[in-house]
This record gives structure tokens, C-alpha cells and sequence, in this order.
């Protein structure tokens, strides 16, 4: 159990360790504070993006023990040792990751701001199926919405990712 | 050298692909300032409600709330981004017009503390009573939503081109249909928001925002500011549609927000805000009269149409203007009328959202033509290729088409597409169908009256000739023109992609340009870079002459080589040459600009869908209904694209991916609903459905070449343009599946299900 602390409005905090990236962090944070909030605000990884803040969008994608989760459904407190992965671990040393390489390459991208939760949409798909169908990939990013490329360089750039295993 | 050109028509990858892939990118609600406070805007419960009075008292008390503002507040002066018709406050004075009308704002240390200030602000509100529909809006005894517009008619067109009585009497066949669209949103992914800097004299504004021209221009003249006091810049953007191109509540209070505390203030949309802002597609109800001879030729044609505005103008002058005016574009007739009421109504504001008022008029044009096809027993794609039009030509509204390749689009299509083997031919529950597009590459007049050209640029070149950077203040707002501008630069300067930067949409970093509206960048912006770039060129081959034996007009340079033409063993670098020239004459700069020539007719609304050139599409699409539920499966699409010399391919055809899925999202699903009192009923990602990766069929997009002499490089345009084929496609192979027409959009599952059933039914009975 976290330990806590009760601040002058009576409003109870916890001290909560997250394991984001590789990095270990403690945290004060609220009982209802989300995790997308607390990996924005409070760690500045603003690679992951919020879009609906209803578990709709899909743009708050982070991987909780290697599966996608949207993160503004998860609270910090629930997050206590679990391996949290977000876009900004997901290039190793400034060394693109061959999903990200791919979308890149496949003009995959347009404003960006749901590529974040794509990726790691498909990562987590590449990680459990490292050869998935066509179908596959498009049930793997079903739930993260992009409004601008119609999906088809989106799914043309996890193929040809997964093509390279 | 072999190839015509070095950089442009390459697919070169984003200049902004590796920030967005790895999460780098920092989007307007990612930026922090020292000291930032969150702020909001309290919105109205009521679609029609005076205001009676506003306690803030216990807002203002809680903590960590820093300020609370009001009318009183704020400048009282009027505005909008139409200029014939501001009409908006900062806040609501007297009264708000729908729910989500803007009523206060909070600053405050976190965003729990701005939703907990909200709900303490007490507004006293007497109800009255409200109008939801157009028709109802226009009676006499209907309540006003702007006292200012009789009958709640904000603006009021009748155009008439030609003899379209006489054309209508001598005509074959004469044939009267009516369609209805619905209102649907942008919804871009990422949330508007604008983090305001009000320091001493000088209001900085960080915003989503797809034009800081116009928001500069509007802010300033709201703070009785001059516009160099005011500086609008953006980072990056989250898809905009047509959503992001006028300042908004969040902009103008975040400002007074900022100056009343001293500190930078960041203001956003939830969701649900972003819905009821709106700025979306109006809903259109289209009544068009066509008569054609026997062979089908158009001989007039009247659209008699009537929109929902919402309660504000937004950009709506130029949406109904458009709608009607761009009907002339893709097939040639000489006699038309065109009369259009846009009516106000107590929901929220319609603007422009891609293909700008004309999506659903050609959705009902297509649907139309091809009602008269089927009467006069004419193939859908041989009324088409009869009627196409050509290049050269000038449209009755007065629009002069210089390049045009709809034919071969359209034979294009027909053949990838199988059409023959397939129209007429495809099993039970399965029909083809086909549509036609156009769209302005920029429109020939900007949003309000003035001289100054629609672009600029400035590149400068580094002092070593290892980089260079373009100054545009053009919008990258996903679609890639930075990309797309950065190749024109270098292609222009005979100079190497990868090695050029670009400082974009910043309107003191960055000189003069209108913005991502329109389609414009690409031609407009386009132009202006490539004089920038041969100015830099000239320049350059100038200096490098002399060392080389040569004089400069033997000289050429291409990917950082300047070369004799002659002999181009004979060379040097565009990097020595560029230090040369600095340390001989200071600074390599190169300055471009572009003026639109002026175009189109005298008559009343000439101006709009005026343009330097238009594009063109011809679209094909299978679909496959499930007769026992009408679920409507998009099966395969075939695209053909007239859109002029392209720069990079992997981005334009990325953009008709993108307008289709917009469109097909708009043909079948998407749709903003209200309840009775006029309040948004699926205003969240999950209700309003936007399309998802399951959805999207097997998509070919393909192009007929032409070289627009108005165009640099002979460019058009693409992103808008490719929605508007899209729902008229769609509609048509429904109806080939169905056997039946459905007049209203969207052409849902419901729709298609009680349609078959009626068709079954009548079947059976005759």
C-alpha cells in the first residue's frame, strides 16, 4: 500500500513509485489523478497525447505491462509497480524503433498527434504477433482514432514493420 | 541530367516525421511557461436564455482560483472572421444563443481547481423561447436569434447566369430533386487550446490555430492593439479540417485572462467544448432542377437551397456563397440560378470544414445526375464524360478554368475500377457507383478586404552554405507543407533538401501569409517560395561566376552544385559559393511574394470560388449491403486526381486517403445530434463515430497529369478536393445496390434498412 499523507484541505496523497521508461519515479499525486496526467504534468513525457479523456480516442495509449491501455482510464495510484511504456521510451538512445522507422518511411504520419498511441498500439501487437494479418493490424489500432490519413499508411507501416522480423 | 527535376516530385520523408514519431513534437496544450496558470470558459446551459445577472463571488473565493471574468470585464466590441457580419461578443452581454455559448472564464492554479470554479459562478438566466430548424427560423413569428437579421436570415443569395428559363422550356428533360445534409464536426484529434503571454505591451499567443494571420489581425483590432504588439505563433497542430482557421473565446479570454493576472494562462477545449464551439458543416437542404437534352447534355441548372447556420456568422457568408457557386465547376452548362437563404437558429455556429459548403451540394448534384441518367437509360460515367468539362473554358458564374482533366479521370476510373464489367452486373446487396469532384487551389480573395498579397517568403541562406531556412508563414497543420515548402525552396534554389530548415506560422518570425485555408498553400504559398529560391539562385550564380571563367547566365545549380550548362565537369559548391557571397555582401537572402491576378465577374459574390486554379477528381466505389440489418460495407474505392504537377507523392496521395475517409465518415456515420432544447446529444468520440481502421476499405488512389500554368511548377491542389466526390459516390453505389435513392445524409445503417424494405415491399405489391 502506498503510503499518504493528508494536505491542509483534508484531501489525502499518495506516495506512489512509477516505473516509466526504465526510470523510477516517486510521486505525490491524488486518489483520482490519472496516469496521463500525472506522465504529462508532473514527468513532462508529453508524448502522450490527450484527446477525448474518455478512453474514446485512443491518443493517451501507453503500455501497462507491455498492453495498451488508455491511460486517462487509469489512475497513478493503480500504476504502483507496474512497467509503464510510453512514446519516449520507445526510441532506445535516440535510435528509431523499426515500427517508428516504418512510419516515417510509409508517410504514416500526418498532424501526429494520435501517432504516439499508434505506435504503441502496434508495438504491443508486434510484441504478442509478430506476424499478424492485415486484419490483425487493423483490429490491433481499432481503438485509437486518427482523423487524418484514413488508416492506410497507418496499417501499410505496420506490415511492412512486421514484414522485417 | 536525366530528370527534369531534383527534389520536388520526390517522396521525401516529413520534415517533422521523427518529433512526431517519438513523441517529441510538442503540441499547443503540451508547452508549460513559468508560473502558467489553467483556464476555461464557463458555457451557457440554454440554446436561448437572457441573461439576468452573474455572482462570482464564491468562484473568486475558492482557492487557487487567480481571476474570474465576465462582459464586464472584457472589450464589449464585436467580432467574427466573416467581416460583413461580426456578431460574436468575448462573452455574452444580454443574452446567449445556444448551449455552449460563452458566458465567463476562470484562471486557476490546475485544471480540478478551473472545473470546481466553474460550477461555483451563478448565472441567473430567464429562458426564451428557441428556434432548431431552419424553415421554422425564417417565419415571421419564429424568435430572433440575432435581432439584427430579419427572420433570422443571415445572409441571402440570388444568382442567375444565363437564360435558365428559356434553357428549361426548350429542354428534353426536366427533372426536380431534393436532398438534406446533416451537420457533422471536424474533429481533430487534438483539442484546441491557446496559451496567452500578456507582457507589458506585448500579447504573445501560442495557439492550435490554422492561420495566425487572421487571428492576429482579429486580436488586435479587438485590444485596439497595433498588430505588431500581437504575436500569434503555433508549434505544432492536431488537424484542423477547417475547424482552427478563427480565433476563438480561448484566445480573447486567455488574453485578459493573462494581462489581469500578470501570468501566461493556458486556456483548452475538453471534448465536449470542441462540439459545441463547433465551426462544422452546415446542414444543407438542396432542391435542384436540371434540364437536359436527350443525349443528357446539362443544358441549366437551379439549386435552391437553404442552410442551418447555428447562431453566429463564423465563416458562413463564404459557405453559402460556395455552395452554389463551385456547382458550375466539373461539368459544362451555360444557364444557372442559384438561390440560397442562411438562416440562424439556436444551435451551434457552422463554418467551413474541408471541401468548404460544397461537399453536400455535390453529394446532391451527383445523386441528382445520376436520378436523370437513369430516366434517360444513359450509363452514370457516359453522362459524366458528356458533360466534363475541358480546359480553357470559363464557367456561366464567371470562373476561367485553365487546366482541366476530368475526361481522363474519369476514363481513368472507369478502367481501373472495372466499371463495365461490373455496372449492372454485380450480385444482390452489391452496387458501384460513381462521383466527380473540384475545388479551389486557394481562394482569389482573402477572408476580408485588403491589399496584401496572399504569400510571402524569405529564405536565408547560412553563412557556410550548410543550411538554409525558409521563412513562411504558411501552416503546417499535418497536411505536410512545410515538407512540400521546403522542396519547392530547394528545387528553386538548385539546393538539397535535407539540408533545409523552416520557421513556419509565426507572424513575427515568419513574414505575411494568410494560412491553411482554402487548399492555398501549395500554389499560393508555393509561388512565393519559389521566387524566394530563384532570387537566392540568381544570386549565387552571380558570385560564383567569376572563379568558374564564365559568365553567370552559363551557370545552373542543382542539389548544391553550381555547374557550367555547357560542361558541368566545370563546378563548385553551392556552400562556397553561399560563404563567398557572405563574407563579400553579408546575408544570402532571397525574397519572394504573390499576388493573385485579379479574377472573376462583377455581380454580387463574384469573389468567392474565384481561383488561380482548380483540381479535379473522378471517384469509384463498391459497396456491399447487408440487406437483413442495412449495415453498408465500403468495399473497394478507386480515386483518379487531376491535381496538377505533384511535389511529393506520398503526400498528396496521403491526403486523398484522408479527405476519403473524411467524406465516407460523412456518408454513412458522422453526424452531430441534438436533444429538444438543443443541446448536443453525442458530443464525445464514441457516439459521434467517426470511422476507424475496421472501416476503411481497400482505397486506390490514382492520377491523370496535367501542368496548371498558374501554378508553380504547374501545381493545384489536393487536400479539400479530394473530399467532395466522396458522398455523391457513395450515395450512387447505395442506390446500385439497393435499388432505391435515399435523400438525406448520412446514408445510415437504419436508412438503408427500412429503404430496401420499402423497395421489397412495393416490389411485391405491384
Amino acid at each position: 500500500m502506498a503510503r499518504t499523507l493528508t494536505d491542509e484541505q483534508g484531501v489525502k496523497r499518495y506516495l506512489v513509485n512509477l516505473k516509466v521508461n526504465g526510470d523510477n519515479h516517486t510521486v505525490m499525486v491524488k486518489g483520482n489523478s490519472l496516469l496521463v496526467n500525472v506522465l504529462r504534468d508532473e514527468l513532462d513525457l508529453t508524448g502522450t497525447k490527450k484527446g477525448c479523456e474518455l478512453g474514446d480516442c485512443g491518443s493517451c495509449t501507453v503500455l501497462l505491462d507491455g498492453k495498451p491501455v488508455n491511460s486517462c482510464l487509469v489512475l497513478a495510484v493503480e500504476a504502483e509497480g507496474r512497467e509503464i511504456t510510453t512514446i519516449e521510451g520507445v526510441a532506445q538512445n535516440d535510435k528509431l524503433d523499426k515500427l517508428q522507422e516504418s512510419f516515417v518511411n510509409n508517410a504514416a504520419i500526418q498532424c501526429g498527434y494520435c501517432t504516439p498511441g499508434m505506435v504503441l498500439s502496434a508495438k504491443a501487437l508486434l510484441t504478442r504477433n509478430p506476424h499478424p494479418t492485415e486484419t490483425e493490424v487493423r483490429e490491433a489500432i481499432s481503438g485509437n482514432l486518427c482523423r487524418c490519413t484514413g488508416y492506410v499508411n497507418i496499417v501499410k507501416a505496420v506490415m511492412a514493420a512486421a514484414e522485417q522480423e | 541530367m536525366s530528370q527534369e527535376y531534383a527534389v520536388i516530385g520526390k517522396s521525401v520523408p516529413r520534415k517533422d516525421g521523427w518529433d512526431k514519431v517519438t513523441g517529441k513534437a510538442k503540441y499547443t496544450g503540451d508547452l508549460k511557461f513559468p508560473n502558467m496558470l489553467v483556464g476555461k470558459i464557463l458555457t451557457s446551459p440554454h440554446a436561448h436564455a437572457r441573461i439576468l445577472s452573474i455572482d462570482t463571488s464564491e468562484a473568486e473565493k475558492l482557492p487557487g482560483v487567480k481571476a474570474v471574468i465576465t462582459h464586464e470585464d472584457v472589450p464589449s466590441l464585436k467580432y467574427g472572421i466573416s467581416p460583413a457580419r461580426w456578431d460574436e461578443n468575448i462573452f455574452c452581454i444580454d443574452k446567449v444563443r445556444f448551449v455552449g455559448d460563452k458566458v465567463a472564464a476562470v484562471a486557476a492554479l490546475d485544471e480540478e481547481t478551473v472545473y470546481k470554479a466553474l460550477k461555483l459562478i451563478k448565472v441567473e438566466y430567464e429562458t426564451l423561447p428557441a428556434v432548431f430548424d431552419p424553415f421554422e427560423a425564417m417565419r415571421e413569428d419564429a424568435p430572433l436569434v440575432q435581432e439584427e437579421y430579419p427572420r433570422n436570415i443571415n445572409t441571402e443569395i440570388h444568382q442567375n447566369f444565363g437564360d435558365v428559363d428559356k434553357a428549361m422550356a426548350e429542354a428534353y428533360y426536366v427533372r426536380t430533386d431534393r436532398f438534406k445534409g446533416q451537420r457533422t464536426y471536424q474533429s481533430p484529434i487534438e483539442p484546441h487550446s491557446a496559451i496567452s503571454i500578456w507582457d507589458k505591451d506585448k500579447l504573445t499567443i501560442y495557439s492550435s490555430t490554422q492561420s495566425p494571420h487572421y487571428f492576429q489581425y482579429y486580436i488586435a483590432r479587438e485590444f485596439g492593439l497595433p498588430m505588431g504588439n500581437v504575436r500569434v505563433l503555433k508549434t505544432h497542430i492536431g488537424g484542423g479540417f477547417g475547424g482552427k482557421l478563427e480565433p476563438t473565446g480561448l484566445e480573447f479570454a486567455g488574453a485578459v485572462l493573462s494581462k489581469l493576472t500578470g501570468r501566461p494562462v493556458r486556456m483548452f477545449y475538453d471534448r465536449e467544448d470542441m462540439f459545441a464551439h463547433n465551426r462544422g458543416r452546415h446542414a444543407q437542404f438542396m432542391e435542384l432542377t436540371t434540364g437536359v437534352d436527350k443525349d443528357g447534355k446539362i443544358l441549366a441548372v437551379h439549386a435552391n437551397f437553404v442552410m442551418d447556420g447555428g447562431a453566429y456568422t463564423s465563416l458562413g457568408v463564404a459557405s453559402a456563397y460556395y455552395a452554389g457557386a463551385l456547382l458550375t465547376i466539373p461539368y459544362e452548362f451555360d444557364n444557372y440560378k442559384f438561390d440560397m437563404y442562411r438562416v440562424n437558429t439556436n444551435l451551434p455556429a457552422c463554418g467551413a470544414q474541408r471541401g468548404h459548403g460544397h461537399p453536400q451540394p455535390r453529394f446532391a448534384f451527383e445523386s441528382h445526375l445520376d436520378n436523370i441518367a437513369k430516366e434517360l437509360g444513359i450509363d452514370p460515367v457516359e453522362i459524366r464524360l458528356r458533360n466534363a468539362r475541358k480546359s480553357n473554358t470559363t464557367t456561366p458564374n464567371e470562373f476561367k478554368v485553365e487546366t482541366c482533366a476530368l475526361t481522363e479521370a474519369l476514363e481513368k476510373a472507369r478502367d481501373l475500377s472495372g466499371w463495365r464489367e461490373k455496372k449492372g452486373k454485380l450480385p444482390s446487396g452489391r452496387g458501384i457507383g460513381i462521383g466527380v469532384g473540384s475545388f479551389v487551389s486557394g481562394a482569389g480573395y482573402p477572408i476580408y478586404r485588403t491589399d496584401l498579397p496572399q504569400a510571402s517568403a524569405v529564405i536565408k541562406v547560412n553563412e557556410d552554405g550548410s543550411e538554409a531556412t525558409l521563412y513562411s508563414g504558411s501552416v503546417d497543420i499535418g497536411q505536410g507543407s512545410d515538407t512540400v515548402l521546403c522542396q519547392m525552396a530547394a528545387e528553386a534554389m538548385g539546393y538539397v533538401y535535407e539540408k533545409m530548415r523552416i520557421v513556419s506560422a509565426d507572424t513575427e518570425l515568419a513574414p505575411h501569409d494568410f494560412g491553411a485555408y482554402a487548399s492555398r498553400q501549395t500554389l499560393m504559398s508555393g509561388a512565393a517560395v519559389k521566387q524566394a529560391g530563384e532570387e537566392i539562385k540568381t544570386q549565387l550564380l552571380a558570385i560564383a561566376a567569376p572563379a568558374l571563367g564564365v559568365r553567370a547566365e552559363e551557370l545552373d545549380c542543382r542539389e548544391g552544385i553550381i555547374f557550367v550548362k555547357a560542361n558541368p565537369e566545370i563546378n563548385r559548391t553551392f556552400g562556397e559559393a553561399a560563404r563567398e557571397f557572405f563574407v563579400k555582401k553579408g546575408p544570402l537572402v532571397g525574397r519572394g511574394v504573390y499576388h493573385v491576378p485579379k479574377l472573376g465577374g462583377k455581380f454580387k459574390g463574384a469573389a468567392v470560388g474565384t481561383s488561380p486554379a482548380y483540381s479535379f477528381a473522378a471517384q469509384v466505389a463498391e459497396v456491399e449491403i447487408d440487406e437483413e440489418t442495412g449495415e453498408v460495407k465500403i468495399a473497394e474505392v478507386w480515386d483518379v486526381h487531376d491535381c496538377g504537377k505533384v511535389i511529393n507523392p506520398a503526400l498528396l496521395h496521403a491526403q486523398v486517403h484522408g479527405a476519403f475517409y473524411m467524406g465516407m465518415g460523412e456518408s454513412v456515420w458522422e453526424q452531430v445530434l441534438f436533444d429538444a432544447k438543443g443541446k448536443i446529444i453525442n458530443a464525445n468520440l464514441a457516439e459521434y463515430r467517426l470511422p476507424t481502421a475496421l472501416d476503411m476499405p481497400r482505397l486506390h488512389s490514382d492520377l491523370v497529369d496535367t501542368v496548371e500554368p498558374n501554378g508553380p511548377w504547374g501545381v493545384k491542389e489536393v487536400g479539400e478536393g479530394a473530399t467532395t466526390p466522396v458522398m455523391g459516390c457513395i450515395s450512387n453505389a447505395i442506390t446500385d445496390a439497393i435499388g432505391v435513392r435515399i435523400d438525406s445524409l448520412p446514408l445510415s445503417y437504419e436508412k438503408v434498412w427500412r429503404a430496401s424494405k420499402e423497395r421489397k415491399r412495393n416490389t411485391s405489391g405491384e
